[in-house]
């Protein structure tokens, strides 16, 4: 699976054709999760809690169930017994237990003949709660004297002495930080914090489940992954897996927060319980900003030691992040990724992950990375004011490169930081002059990326043509993609191949389009899949002619022989091998079924200019640059469009996004008027350089590119707002209340 | 022997070695024989863990080839995002 030969030249890959799925977009032909249905539907509503932790000491659903269109009421008795870990973790958030562990948690659920009635009965049933003390504030989760959110929570790695809402800690590093810091010509320590942010995805949950009480059932919903869905509710119900089918609906966004359940277990619930009518089940905004996952809140504290030549001497980091009422906040990533753009020989990482009164978190592009950039890119740039030094100079100095050791431990392969760095300074963005006001941010980024289990089928149709199914559902554009790696393997149109997304039954088990792997993953498994196609197609041809298989060329979507000792045939079409395949030995078809390892890290470089208005502290963002390695763009559009969309989530997580809690634990902010993502007019066109390093990893070159993009914004938009100021902000996010009262602190200091 | 990097936070589940060699042909033979050698390594290792082997991290492969050359560091359990 490795690079098919150097940088290899391509014919359909790096065009931009359109995509398979736009014109159902663009006349709602195209259906998402609210828009399936079903005859007989009932429609389901799910009662809430309006405490942020409290008992609940008794359910009397009986005014409900004497509603007239009321068919099923579900509690968390109507679940499976028994689960532990991650399925118990799962189906607690879900539908509560013995405890509502945050505002919003689902204690209860409905389903009637109509939506209007399901939440007319919600009202009806009625929770006895014994409120309890309660903490949505990291530092406030871990302190002593706490609210404990559950004891025991803890895992092995919890050394003693912490709160018990601390239930992972992690300490990784190498080398002697005394030693490093001792070298430095500058050390600087700063605290920094993020709030937590929404996905925002645009499309809300939804689904449309199916349950008999023989325990077989079918699902349709709005997923990153099917498969995650489907064994996560299994195990919630008490399922076999394989009696559930799982079929996806196009999707509207979901940024890794649909990777993973809230209503769908639910909605199966009603089902069976309804006597297996089927049950649909649509999530309101504030019910998703209110109960599905942002990613976690950070608190974290950074100290630097630099030459004053720009040479980085040593690094720490202590990472606190809150995610929600469960184990699971990205520590592992964030430690991991904190310094991992840099060549550093005194390096060391903690990280507690901590359990509060808030929503279980859920994976946000490149999750626990945007964190780590920030307290890096921030510290980076004040230490290279500080020295006089160019923002991105100093990032040369310290890149890594192919051969370094990573500060998480093994040698780089081939990456692209030096690369990024280069480009984004020759842009014509780096010499734009600025006004008053006006200042220029840089930071870099990087995310892992990812492989995971991949199933793929390529058929043959009988006229040549060429019918593709993955298991990755389509968020960004991957059946154009999926689509042109297709044509290249074959030499055919890319209009001669259709890409399906398969359903649970269709194929192997595969991960979600998750971790930037579905270009990468799902796009190697079709180019395997296309190479058995062709070695079958190839020894068709030989059979015909009479040769060996091995005397057989596959070129251009043509069967040819390999020279003039294999003989003079004329090269046989796809189409003509196809046309003849029933006669010939039956259908051709190809497969890929495996976990590919072979992926390759993106580092991203990101350039922006803002004006910062000192009479109000509002920032607009005037220009803004994103460089980054693809590896190998195979649809240049949509990875532009990747880049442009991660920016655009970093500057509202910069700018304005953020949970709010009030004194009562309740959410303040649950609606998108309150709830401020960045639109159109708040944004400049965001310009775009593909870098093309090849992850030799992959037969096209191919690296993800989805998540890395988020990942500078947050320090890039600091270190501009820093710039145009004067007045170093380490608190997000930078909400023109918050820029205008650091300025006017400064001003009078 | 291949040798596994341990990260420091494992380290005192070690005995205090941070790298330690093990036999095995596989990531799977090479974690079991890290835990008859250290037992409180379990725990750990049963989290889960992800392993790097020449520079390419394996999150979950417990068949994969090792050999005596390579370059191996235990991981955190990271995830696809």
């Amino acid at each position: 699976m490795a690079l098919d030969s150097g940088k290899p030249k391509f014919k359909y890959i790096g065009t931009r054709p359109n995509r398979p799925d736009g014109l159902d977009k663009v006349t709602g032909r195209a259906r998402y999760g609210a828009d399936i249905s079903a005859p007989g539907m009932l429609h389901g509503a799910i009662l809430r809690s309006p405490h942020a932790h409290a008992k609940i000491l008794k359910i009397d659903a009986s005014k409900a169930l004497a509603l007239k269109g009321v068919k099923a009421v579900v509690t968390r008795a109507d679940f499976a017994d028994g689960l532990s870990g991650e399925d118990w973790n799962i189906q607690e958030n879900c539908m509560a237990g013995e405890k509502a562990l945050y505002d919003g948690h689902a204690v209860a659920a409905v389903a009637a003949t109509s939506a209007l009635i399901a939440r007319d009965a919600i009202k009806l049933i009625d929770v006895d709660y014994e409120p309890l003390p309660h903490v949505t504030d990291v530092d406030a989760a871990m302190a002593e004297g706490a609210p404990v959110i559950r004891d025991g929570a803890a895992d092995y790695s919890v050394p003693e002495g912490l709160h018990p809402n601390v239930v992972r800690y992690f300490e990784s590093g190498r080398g002697d930080l005394d030693e490093g810091f001792a070298k430095a010509d500058l050390v600087l320590k700063r605290h920094y914090t993020t709030e937590a942010a929404h996905q925002g995805y645009i499309e809300p949950h939804a689904c449309l489940a199916q349950l008999g009480a023989d325990g077989k059932g079918e699902l349709w919903c709005c997923t990153q992954g099917h498969w995650y869905v489907r064994q996560m509710c299994a195990a919630a119900l008490g399922l076999e897996v394989s009696q559930l089918k799982v079929t996806p609906s196009e999707i509207g966004g979901g940024f890794g927060g649909k990777t993973t359940v809230f209503i769908d277990p639910v909605a199966l619930a009603l089902s069976r319980k309804a006597g297996g009518k089927p049950v649909k089940l649509v999530m309101s905004r504030s019910e998703v900003l209110r109960a599905t996952g942002p990613t976690a809140s950070a608190s974290m504290d950074i100290k630097m030691g630099m030459t004053k030549d720009g040479k980085i001497t040593a690094a720490s980091g202590t990472y606190r992040m809150q995610g929600g009422a469960f184990p699971g906040a990205p520590v592992d990533e964030t430690t991991v990724l904190a310094f991992a753009n840099y060549n550093i020989e005194h390096v060391h990482h903690v990280g507690y992950d901590v359990m509060s009164n808030r929503p279980k978190q859920a994976a946000y592009r490149a999750p626990g990375a945007p964190m780590a950039a920030f307290g890096t890119e921030s510290i980076i740039d004040e230490m290279a004011t500080q020295l006089g030094l160019d923002p991105l100079e100093i990032r040369l100095k310290n890149a890594v490169k192919e051969g370094v050791r990573a500060t998480y431990g093994p040698k780089f392969p081939a990456v692209g930081l030096i690369e990024t760095l280069e480009a984004a300074q020759s842009h014509d963005n780096y010499a734009v002059p600025l006004g008053p006001n006006q200042g220029r941010g840089v930071a870099s980024g990087f995310w892992l990326n990812w492989g995971g289990d991949t199933s793929a089928s390529v058929a043959i149709s009988e006229d040549g043509t060429v019918a593709v199914t993955v298991g990755t559902p389509d968020i960004g554009g991957s059946r154009a993609s999926m689509a042109l790696m297709a044509a290249e393997a074959f030499g055919i149109p890319y209009e001669n191949v259709r890409v399906h997304i398969g359903d649970t039954a269709s194929l192997g088990i595969n991960e979600p389009t998750h971790g930037s792997r579905a270009t990468y993953a799902s796009g190697l498994a079709v180019i395997q899949s296309a190479k058995e196609c062709i070695q079958k197609l190839s020894k068709r041809a030989a059979e015909a002619w009479g040769i060996d298989p091995d005397a057989v060329i596959w070129e251009d979507g043509f069967a040819r022989p390999s020279g003039p000792n294999a003989g003079e045939f004329e090269p046989m079409s796809i189409a003509e091998i196809a046309g003849n395949m029933s006669s010939s030995g039956g259908p051709i078809s190809g497969h890929f079924e495996a976990s590919p390892e072979t992926y390759g890290g993106s580092f991203g470089t990101h350039v922006v200019d803002v004006e910062v208005d000192p009479e109000t502290g509002r920032t607009t963002v005037l220009r803004y640059l994103v460089v980054q390695d693809a590896g190998k763009a195979i649809h240049p559009s949509y990875v532009e469009g990747q880049f442009q969309g991660g920016a655009a989530q970093g500057i509202g997580w910069a700018l304005n996004e953020e949970y709010i809690y009030g004194e009562d634990g309740r959410l303040q902010n649950p609606i998108f008027l309150d709830y401020r993502v960045p639109v159109a007019s708040d944004l400049p066109m965001i310009d775009t350089v593909i870098v093309e390093v090849p992850n030799p990893g992959h037969p096209y070159g191919v690296r993800g590119v989805g998540e890395t993009g988020i990942t500078p914004p947050l320090p890039a938009i600091a270190n501009a707002i820093a710039a145009a100021t004067g007045v170093r902000f380490t608190k997000l996010p930078l909400t023109p209340p918050r820029v205008l009262a650091g300025i006017k602190a400064a001003k009078n200091a | 022997m291949p040798e596994i990097h341990l990260w420091s936070g494992l380290r005192h589940l070690a005995g205090g070695e941070e790298i330690v060699a093990v036999e095995g042909n596989t990531i799977g033979q090479m974690l079991d024989a890290l835990v008859a050698k250290h037992p409180r390594l379990e725990p750990a290792i049963k989290a889960g863990v992800s392993v790097a082997v020449d520079g390419q991290i394996k999150p979950n492969n417990r068949a994969s080839k090792v050999s005596e050359e390579s370059e191996i560091f235990l991981l955190q359990k990271l995830r696809g995002g």
